[in-house]
């Protein structure tokens, strides 16, 4: 593996920003035939990767996009993510698209399907009812049936058989990936000065752009390069970031953080490391995927278990990251964000831990007042537990 | 306009489905009233996927919180309720509901119309994503164990599930596997086993109910149609939701039947000159929606239909939705499997079953009725409109307000709407009365 040094490591951010700012992947790599899109939080991207078909995120627009077609299809109560990701398949942006799903996460996101179905009647989209839940002894087998059905869907789409030993391979090459994403939010968490949290952002979302293997390539030339930084650790608090599990932030809003704050763990697409451990390589590979997801998977405000309480994942996150205080985020009109903040200010509050509730929007594009109130919180946080 | 009083040739002569219901619902209040106190098990349900069949074989009282919430609208107390859960930290954002709910805990459950009991289960499906979240806010207020009830729906546009079926039978048996769990929960819980002879008879109940209900929905198929979806209907829903699979709730729903059969009969309509068959689709705005009727019915419009009616009452009006009481558990399970996929979820592809129901129910013009606080019924609503509008040169009115925050209400902009759009359809349609002619039979039907 050649060594990366600060100038590729920059190189390497500055293709990950590229990548972050394109609504499809620029290019399709060897051996696969299309992109396939799926919303947030949790797809099976082993699946769409075994029959050639291109795992995307779509992650709405952005604060670069204006929208001119979305008012007419969406309430303007709607969150943002939804209303830009129904603005660029209006505008076209996603016709390259072999098909979409999204997912029971929320209302405004099921809907989804349905205004694709409307308007864009020739790229298939569907809901896929991944089990709200999974404590239930049949989940398992239900997961698996769901998944076979969408296993043939894709081999339609593109026109190939996805055999086990495929599966096979992309679960191995997905494990290869979530284990490097572990590694860097274990740099994160241990050394925190050597990666922002907007670095790590920037790194963890290339993968919604590029094939996985050509991500844990990257990944593992990055992660070589920032081990190797030798930067001073600051005084800055050790924090942690809820409230990107589906709506991003703007990257401009986790720089800020940044510039105050060590962000040493956080939810930002929680979806693409949501299987926690490998997937089982042997096997029926379709069962080991459901079974990965009910007994091996992360929390989220939009996931119902209840062996996961969400003030317990949240005092996990804190503990386990060494974390003095958490960030609260949502999005604006993201019901179960807003909801589930509430919940967690009330239990920080009892547990006297520090916290800063925020609300943002993907579209927002100034920060100053942020700045303020997170240099305020970071000073005192330093002053309580100094 | 008349009420729903009628003579029906099987003795029911003194029905008055407004009357009855109302009393219906002040009983079922009386009942949770001194729930606690009497040591009964209590469970909270949503109108939509909550395995209440279950719950009553094992005689659970039933608190159905959306109620709770509409009731505080129709009594004109929600903004209290409301203040009180933002005061406590809740967004203004979100489904108000659920807030008017938290306002009811944080008042130690005095609701207007009594003290509503603590539940010992409450089953949230998925249905609508809210309910999740808010089993999950009683789980942390309450202490209420969340059971979530999770239905696979509807997957995608078009897509059809027929009993039977390899699709169905994976989803039933997901359903089954639940309610399995469930039925242990409600043991341990209750301390009894579960009868499948009481489980039968409660399906029985509501198949007969839901045979009456449906023929409630086809009756207003009729021209003059002889009851209002969006003001008569909410008190028929409240009956079919509370008194699911009861007798008290077959003997109203038989009663309904006879009394607007006999009104279809006699030429009755809700109002005395029917000009425009409307079609609403959302949810009411309990605060004012007597208000919102009368700005329809001053002009001759009567809401024919509405998909309220299917989704919150169980969507259990799209057929073949009839339980097999021989198999009791394993038919509640396929049938909570379709009734979810053709009633509830379908909700997301709206456009397949309103194109179906302007066509039904002949109607000249569909309302649209958007609310932050619904994101379940509101986030594909200006598609659906767009869709239905270009595809099926379907008139229509989209107006805002709220379930039941009075403060979204804002009755001189809706006038000003409500009257734009009939000058419109009068232009379009004309509007003489209908002259009692069946719908099916009138020239100027929009299809």
């Amino acid at each position: 593996m050649p060594q990366v040094d600060e100038s590729g490591l920059n190189a390497i951010f500055e293709r990950c920003n590229m990548l972050r700012q394109a609504p499809v992947p620029p290019e399709l790599p060897e051996g696969f035939t299309q992109p396939f899109g799926h919303f947030p939080v949790y797809f099976p991207e082993e699946l769409a990767h075994a029959v050639g078909l291109l795992p995307t995120a779509v992650l709405g627009g952005g604060n670069q996009l204006e929208l001119k077609h979305a008012d007419a299809h969406m309430g303007s109560f709607v969150c943002s993510i939804c209303r830009s990701t129904a603005e660029l398949g209006l505008n076209g942006s996603l016709k390259s698209l072999a098909g979409f799903v999204t997912h029971p996460i929320c209302d405004a996101a099921k809907h989804l399907a349905g205004i694709w179905s409307r308007n864009f009647p020739e790229q298939p989209a569907q809901i896929l009812y991944l089990p709200q839940n999974v404590n239930s002894s049949g989940a398992v087998r239900y997961i698996a049936s769901e998944y076979q059905r969408l296993r043939h869907q894709l081999e339609n789409m593109a026109g190939r058989e996805a055999t086990d030993d495929d599966l096979k391979r992309s679960i191995r090459i997905y494990n290869e990936n979530r284990r490097l994403l572990r590694e860097l939010y274990a740099l994160r968490r241990d050394e925190p000065w050597k990666v922002s949290c907007s670095e790590s952002y920037l790194l963890l979302r290339a993968r919604t752009r590029m094939a996985c293997e050509q991500h844990s390539e990257m990944l593992r030339e990055a992660l070589a390069a920032l081990r190797a930084r030798e930067m001073p650790a600051q005084d800055k608090p050790r924090v942690i970031f809820l409230g990107g599990f589906c709506e991003q932030p703007p990257l401009e809003m986790l720089e800020t953080i940044d510039d105050t704050c060590y962000v040493v763990d956080d939810d930002l697409l929680i979806g693409l490391r949501w299987l926690t451990e490998d997937v089982p390589e042997t096997g029926d590979p379709v069962w080991a995927l459901a079974e990965s997801f009910v007994e091996r998977s992360a929390a989220s405000p939009v996931q119902h278990d209840a062996r996961k309480p969400k003030e317990g994942y949240l005092m996990d996150m804190l503990r386990d990251s060494r974390a003095d205080a958490a960030l609260l985020t949502a999005a604006k009109f993201c019901e179960p964000g807003l909801d589930e903040q509430v919940a967690w200010s009330k239990h920080l509050d009892q547990e006297n831990i520090h916290a800063l509730v925020l609300e943002f929007e993907e579209k927002s594009t100034s920060f100053e007042q942020m700045a303020m109130q997170l240099e305020t919180f970071a000073e005192s946080l330093l002053f309580s537990i100094a | 306009m008349t009420t729903n009083t009628a003579t029906t040739q099987d003795g029911a002569s003194d029905f008055d489905a407004r009357v009855d219901g109302q009393r219906l619902m002040k009983a079922w209040y009386a009942g949770l009233d001194d729930a606690n106190a009497r040591g009964a098990h209590v469970a909270n349900v949503f109108v939509m996927g909550n395995a209440v069949e279950i719950l009553r074989a094992f005689d659970f009282e039933l608190v159905f919180p959306e109620i709770n919430s509409l009731q505080t609208g129709v009594r004109k107390a929600s903004e209290e309720y409301i203040r009180l859960s933002e005061d406590y930290g809740m967004s203004p954002d979100v489904c108000s509901y659920v807030k008017a709910d938290v306002g009811l805990i944080l008042k130690e459950q005095k609701h207007p119309a009594g003290q509503i009991p603590k539940a010992d289960i409450a089953i949230a499906s998925n249905m609508c994503s809210t309910f999740i979240k808010w089993a999950e806010i009683w789980e942390r207020m309450l202490g209420t164990p969340a059971f979530v009830l999770d239905l696979p729906g509807q997957r995608s546009a078009g897509f059809e599930v027929r009993q039977g079926d390899a699709q169905h039978a994976a989803d039933s048996r997901w359903v089954e596997a639940q309610f399995r769990d469930l039925i242990e929960k409600c043991e341990k819980l209750t301390g009894k086993r579960l009868d499948l002879d009481k489980l039968a008879e409660i399906l029985d109940r509501v198949n007969k109910m839901v045979a009456h209900w449906n023929a409630v929905m086809e009756l207003n198929r009729a021209c003059p149609a002889p009851f209002n979806a969006m003001l008569d209907g909410l008190t028929y829903i409240g009956i079919m939701n509370v008194y699911r699979g009861t007798d008290e709730g077959v003997e109203y729903m038989k009663n309904l039947e006879a009394s607007l059969r006999a009104r279809v009969a006699r030429g009755e309509g809700r109002v005395e000159n029917e000009r425009f068959r409307l079609l609403f689709s959302g949810t009411p705005c309990y605060v004012s929606m007597r208000r919102l009727v009368e700005l329809f019915e001053s002009w001759g419009g009567v809401f024919v239909y509405s998909d309220y009616l299917t989704f919150a009452a169980g969507g259990m009006d799209a057929g073949e939705l009839v339980y097999d009481t021989s198999r009791p558990l394993e038919s509640l399970a396929e049938i909570t499997t379709l009734a979810a996929q053709r009633g509830l979820s379908n909700q997301f592809f709206a456009h397949e079953r309103l194109a179906k129901q302007i066509r039904e129910y002949a109607v000249d013009g569909i309302v649209f009725h958007g609310i932050k606080s619904c994101r379940f019924v509101s986030s594909g609503m200006a598609d659906t409109r767009d869709y239905l509008g270009s595809r099926l040169d379907a008139p229509s009115l989209y107006i805002e307000s709220d379930l039941i925050d009075p403060r979204y209400w804002s009755d001189a902009q809706i006038k000003n709407r409500v009257d734009a759009f009939f000058e419109t359809l009068e232009r379009r349609v004309g509007g003489a009365p209908m002259e009692n002619q069946p719908a099916a039979q009138r020239r100027r039907s929009l299809l």
